[in-house]
């Protein structure tokens, strides 16, 4: 069925803003789209694969996605990059510069803003980056304008030869809404065009087009005075009027159902006399802005009256919850949504998988005396978590190879005969650990790096990546041979081991020699992701209840199918108390990783029977 | 202002919190109603907090439901029931499945898991319905039917037709085969009977 029977026969849909940022792309006859996976962004790529006739691919971080974009762009094919929001900070060098040059095909630069941090080690504001890099910042509250305006920055981005930022938040990314599709575009590629003066930026002719893009700005703000994504709805009650945008605005007109206010799909450059002219039809004006005050500066600055941040919160999501009592109490009326309470609830904090490779290695790391260990940015983030409390540091991707070389070259008299670790992921690596080691092998550091190989992007879902030896659509490449690369990186063959993840014995023994090691070490594990398919499960095991002596051991592993059935406090001989805790595995979970038998010292864990596996249900 | 139906799904990574907010969304869409749900995935996969909103009416605004305002939640984990029902507002039914999963946190002894939250529950002036979908998934001869028998059981309690919402349910089995197909449908209808003899 074709696009357009589709939009006959299937007005709406029910999509994620994700889904309609892709599907916007494929039907703006983009060509080329590029991304590494990142919450709340990753779907967007991952539904673009599924479309034929569009080039996607995993790269192998922002920058490189940014840069691939670009090219495309200069091809004249309409081109798109999605990242989460920390990911423009890799990608931003390309950005500041590209900014010169500007677009020849659309170019699209979908950021996605983890705002409240579900999934993430900072909050940032990507509206930020329009007005550091001069581009224009468009913002969808829902799905449908997630299309539609993924749609519009194409023909923007080649009416004004600008790259184009989507901003959107976890809000947008994330939630379902319906959608209906208008009809799709064909674009070819043009002709690659040489154009020196344009596209190679060195001072002499970067100096020439810093005013072509200070002009650019005055057009653009000039468009948005009259572009047709920055509404004024008319409100029934002008005590106080809003000016907001993305998310935001949804939970606004909800919240105050009768108040004027301007949405700004275009929010910078902001429709300045717009806004100025609607201040004046309103008692009190109040913007409304997730994460940074920037359009309160601006409007501030351009003289306009208004209230922002000293009412509204600066972090987390701007819901009807939190804006009704903070505008209540800035028109000095009776808050109208009673704060609920919290119940006594523990905590449930996201583990790692049951069967996770990663799981013998921190076993290791918290049985691992006299450590500093610098953590990166992955599932494995999750050691810095219980059981294993294993991270010390945990920044940036890569940080964890370049903190510990830090560590190592800072440290004082009183940490000199500690061990400097770092733990970092396959895809990790690739993104931008690899510097990190060739910065320790190259000014002689004493690091020892555990690179935890699983052969994809765990934490966002599995995805492919150069370790996976599989590209996007899952089709054979380039496996890397992560050897190969410590080697060229200046890592001694010796000083690089691969071992096993599930072998306790190889894996300490492993760890103890290398930490002693006065040069830089690589340890590499060999196991996949066990939520990918290359992961093989095997039969699950259980506990024999009559050996279990309650050591605990068992459960220093972490994983998340070992429960304590039972504790009992005890005296030992030295008169102290003791908790032991006795075991049984859910057998319906455990995948039979086996590693938890390394710690059992009276042997009593086991592979199931079919009479041991129906008691292991019915202890549930 | 125009009414809408908030209902709220809650439980934890693995569950099905999100196929079952998906399938009541595809109900009300058969309505006839504007839709909205939010999607936290993420930390979905690692035994975390799952919840999910479902907002459907005439006009859907934000997607979020105001804490407090929940008219329905759907609790697939007794001590999550607990942690969300200061959400629901008073007389709002509260399904829960009584099969309680315990962290590994409260496993090793850190947290206690809470004494009988089913008696905590019923002290919240809501609707209360309470019933083991866990075991009824397990006698149907897979948990992972649980899903299913849950929406069986707030079948009742929804504006949406009960038929409506079984056939957003089976529609997700078309594909999977007759057995399947059986199954969910078997364990819809369990659901539904379970729902009636708890509120009795």
């Amino acid at each position: 069925m074709s696009v357009a029977q589709q939009i006959q026969s299937n007005p709406a849909i029910f999509i994620s803003g994700n889904e309609a940022v892709a599907l916007a792309a494929r039907d703006a006859g983009c060509r080329v789209a590029s991304a590494y996976p990142g919450t709340p962004s990753t779907e967007i790529l991952e539904f673009i694969a599924a479309y034929p006739d569009l080039y996607t691919e995993w790269s192998i971080n922002e920058k490189v996605s940014l840069e691939v974009a670009i090219g495309a762009s200069l091809t004249g094919s309409r081109a798109l990059c999605a990242m989460k929001h920390v990911g423009m900070n890799v990608a931003s060098d390309a950005l500041m510069t590209q900014t010169l040059i500007g677009a020849v095909g659309g170019l699209v630069i979908a950021i996605a803003d983890d705002v409240g941090l579900s999934s993430s080690q900072n909050e940032q504001d990507s509206r930020y980056w329009g007005r550091f890099a001069h581009l224009p910042v468009l913002e969808p509250s829902d799905s449908q304008e997630a299309y539609d305006m993924t749609r519009f920055a194409f023909g923007l981005s080649e009416q004004y030869a600008v790259p184009v930022i989507l901003r959107l938040t976890t809000r947008i990314c994330h939630v379902k809404g319906l959608v209906t599709l208008s009809i799709p575009q064909v674009k070819e590629g043009r002709k690659f065009t040489k154009d020196p003066s344009r596209l190679v930026m060195v001072p002499g002719n970067a100096r020439q087009r810093i005013p072509l893009m200070l002009e650019r700005d005055k057009t653009l703000a000039t468009f948005s005075e009259s572009c047709s994504l920055n509404v004024i709805e008319q409100g029934s009650n002008r005590q106080v009027g809003f000016i907001t945008s993305g998310a935001a605005y949804c939970h606004v007109r909800e919240a105050f159902p009768d108040a004027p206010l301007i949405k700004l799909g275009m929010s910078h450059p902001a429709p300045i006399e717009m806004i100025r002219e609607f201040a004046e039809s309103v008692g009190k004006l109040v913007v409304i802005e997730e994460v940074e005050p920037l359009l309160e500066t601006e409007l501030k600055a351009a003289g306009i009256q208004l209230h922002g941040k000293e009412a509204i919160p600066r972090m987390g999501e701007l819901t009807p919850a939190v804006i009704t009592p903070a505008v209540a109490r800035l028109l000095g009326k009776e808050n109208t949504i009673a704060a609920v309470g919290v119940t006594e609830v523990f905590p449930r904090p996201p583990t790692m998988c049951v069967a996770c490779p990663h799981l013998g290695i921190y076993y290791c790391l918290s049985h691992v005396k006299n450590t500093i260990i610098a953590g990166d940015i992955g599932c494995y983030t999750l050691g810095a978590g219980h059981p294993w409390n294993a991270l010390d540091t945990c920044i940036s991707m890569g940080a964890s190879l370049s903190v510990a070389q830090g560590i190592d070259k800072g440290r004082s008299e009183e940490d000199a005969n500690k061990n400097v670790l770092a733990v970092i992921g396959d895809s990790t690596f690739l993104h931008m650990g690899m510097q990190g080691l060739l910065d320790i092998t190259y000014n002689q550091g004493n690091v020892t790096i555990l690179l935890l190989d699983n052969r994809a992007v765990g934490m966002t879902g599995g995805q492919n990546a150069p370790s996976s030896g599989l590209n996007i659509h899952g089709d054979a490449t380039v496996k890397i041979d992560f050897r190969k690369l410590c080697e060229a990186l200046g890592v001694r063959s010796e000083r690089i081991h691969e071992v096993n993840p599930y072998e306790l014995p190889t894996l300490f023994k492993a760890l103890r020699d290398e930490v002693k090691v006065k040069e830089p070490s690589v340890i590499i594990t060999n196991q996949p992701c066990v939520l990918t398919e290359r992961y093989a499960k095997q039969p699950p095991l259980t506990v024999d209840t009559d050996k279990c002596t309650g050591c605990s051991n068992c459960l220093d592993v972490g994983c998340p199918a070992i429960l304590v059935s039972r504790r009992e406090t005890v005296i030992k001989p030295n008169g102290k108390e003791k908790v032991l805790s006795f075991v049984n595995i859910d057998s319906a979970a455990c995948t039979g990783c086996n590693l938890c038998i390394n710690t059992c010292a009276p042997d009593a864990i086991m592979p199931v029977t079919s009479t041991a596996r129906i008691d292991a249900v019915e202890l549930k | 202002m125009e009414q809408i139906t908030n209902i709220l799904v809650v439980g934890i990574g693995g569950q099905g919190v999100m196929t079952a907010a998906d399938i009541i969304s595809q109900a009300a869409i058969l309505e006839g109603y504007d839709v909205k749900k939010t999607e936290v995935a993420g930390m979905a996969q690692r035994g975390g907090v799952v919840t999910s909103h479902v907002r459907f009416g005439n006009k859907v605004l934000s997607p979020s439901i105001t804490p407090g305002h929940a008219d329905l939640m759907l609790a697939f984990e007794p001590a999550e029931a607990l942690r969300w029902v200061t959400h629901v507002r008073n007389g709002a039914t509260v399904m829960v499945n009584s099969y309680p999963q315990a962290p590994p946190v409260v496993s090793v002894g850190l947290f206690d898991y809470p004494e009988n939250p089913e008696q905590q529950l019923a002290d919240y002036p809501i609707n209360l319905v309470n019933f083991d979908a866990g075991n009824i998934a397990i006698h149907l001869g897979d948990r992972r039917l649980v899903n299913s028998v849950m929406l069986g059981a707030i079948a009742a309690h929804l504006t949406l037709s009960s038929e409506v919402l079984k056939t957003a349910l089976l529609s997700r089995f078309k594909n999977k085969g007759t057995e399947m197909l059986a199954l969910n449908e078997a364990a819809f209808k369990a659901g539904e009977q379970a729902s009636l003899i708890s509120i009795q």
